[in-house]
């Protein structure tokens, strides 16, 4: 395996970037990082996508003033690749007012406060006490406990 | 303790997607489409850009739902994002650079995505890319002064529903004829002529303005949201 | 060529890291357009112009302003 030949360095971009995308999904906390993941999975998807096909010396797939190239680029996976960019967008602003959203109604973008907000809502309107966790949650300041709940389920 | 086991997982990815690099046989796949696609296209569709006549013709009904997806998005976002309260605090304007600029590059953006939508079928580009620098033609105006209003929503959304019925009602069309849904229709034309391909240009061009106003109307939404800080 | 090529994978990769690892958002979106510059030209090594057109106005352009956009709205527009 040749560091210069020019598939190994197509294809290493592309798994490099999927495995950036997913580290950055796993290991984020903030609700922007992981949309940025997405978005870095997503771009290597496509180019490991179109390199399905990719054929050192071939030509994009136009005809220029008639001349037909001796072999041209598989035009299907260019197809799916324009395709899928394009929905990407729309995934991506889709995601973005979501994170919007999160942001007026929970006040914070930090997943693991989020998650927190959400189970004590849960357990508030259930009636029941929070559910404790074995992850002690880490520097995240107060967290305001409902005393009403606890009384409740208390007696 | 999350952030290592998170390394480990990432760790073991990329050992199985080493080991199935080992693997993989460059650039020789078994699939034959493209290079059948890429013998016939030019007699059957009359483009010159054969990813064009794969996007509207081999795969149209792939583009027509597509164009659902991104409309779907939209429209969602929309109503994600909701309305603005009327003494929400508006963006300040912007400087004299950027106002000067945006009146002087609107007409030429409008100029450069039609053209890049109409010579879909001969030139890298088409209804997709043209469409977004339509979009980004309008939103540049919205940037520059905010608060105006140079959209209407409700002429937006009827703009892209006319152009989403002319791309349905062509595909219709050739129905009628006995053809397929989506089956190119008019004449071939000469091979890199601007006027060619048939109705694949037109094809594009409702593709290019359904996103470009799509588009314009979801950046329009989320300028127009309020702002926190 | 193959030397450009394999620069303009090191510069795109690293940038890659660097959006996960920019505090600064403002500077993670400038990181997160260098990988989509960076990517259209691999399309265009590719033999693949209309998808790299795509990239370059939708990656790199679309995106982007998407992304501002949503940063100013969420107030984390600040650079530091």
């Amino acid at each position: 395996m040749d560091i210069l030949d020019i598939n190994t360095i197509l294809y290493s971009a592309a798994f490099g970037l999927m495995l950036i995308g997913i580290g950055g999904i796993v290991i984020s906390n903030h609700l922007m990082r992981i949309i940025f993941g997405i978005v870095l999975l997503e771009a290597g998807a496509n180019l490991l996508l179109l390199l399905s096909t990719y054929h050192e010396g071939a030509s994009a797939p136009i005809i220029v003033d008639g001349n037909v190239p001796a072999m041209m680029a598989d035009p299907v996976p260019q197809a799916l690749v324009l395709t899928a960019i394009v929905i990407g967008v729309g995934i991506l602003a889709l995601a973005l007012s979501l994170a919007i959203r999160v942001q007026r109604a929970y006040g914070t973008l930090d997943m693991r406060e989020v998650r927190l907000k959400l189970e004590q809502e849960i357990s508030a309107a259930a009636g029941i006490d929070m559910p404790s966790s074995s992850e002690k949650p880490a520097d995240i300041g107060e967290v305001p406990v409902n005393s009403v709940v606890q009384q409740e389920s208390g007696s | 303790m999350r952030r290592f086991t998170a390394a480990l997982f990432l760790l073991g990815l990329g050992v199985m997607i080493a080991a199935i690099y080992q693997h993989i046989d460059f650039g020789n796949t078994s699939v034959n489409a493209g290079q059948a696609i890429n013998a016939v296209a030019a007699q059957e569709t009359g483009a010159a850009n054969f990813v064009t006549s794969v996007v509207l013709a081999y795969r149209g009904i792939d583009t027509l739902l597509e164009l659902t997806i991104l409309f779907t998005a939209a429209m969602i976002g929309g109503m994600v994002l909701g309305r603005r309260r009327a003494d929400a605090p508006r963006d300040p304007d912007a400087g004299f650079i950027l106002r000067t600029g945006a009146d002087l590059l609107f007409p030429l953006l409008l100029v450069v995505g039609l053209y890049i939508i109409l010579h879909g079928h001969l030139t890298p580009g088409g209804g997709f890319q043209g469409g977004v620098i339509l979009a980004s033609a309008f939103f540049l105006p919205l940037l520059a002064r905010p608060g105006i209003t140079l959209i209407d929503q409700r002429i937006v959304s009827l703009v892209e529903g006319l152009a989403g019925a002319t791309f349905i009602l062509i595909g219709l069309l050739a129905m009628f004829d006995g053809k397929e849904f989506l089956t190119p229709l008019l004449d071939k034309g000469e091979l890199g002529a601007l006027i060619s391909a048939g109705s694949l240009p037109i094809l594009y061009l409702a593709v290019g303005i359904k996103v470009g106003s799509e588009l314009a109307g979801l950046l329009a939404h989320l300028a127009e949201a309020e702002a926190l800080d | 060529m193959e030397v450009v090529v394999l620069v303009v994978v090191i510069v795109m990769l690293l940038s890659a890291v660097a959006v996960l690892l920019f505090k600064d958002f403002l500077a993670a979106l400038a990181a997160m357009s260098v990988v989509s510059l960076g990517l259209s030209f691999l399309f265009v090594v590719a033999r693949a112009p209309d998808v790299a057109m795509t990239e370059a106005a939708i990656g790199a352009g679309l995106s982007s302003l998407l992304f501002a956009l949503a940063l100013r709205r969420l107030g984390l527009w600040r650079s530091q």
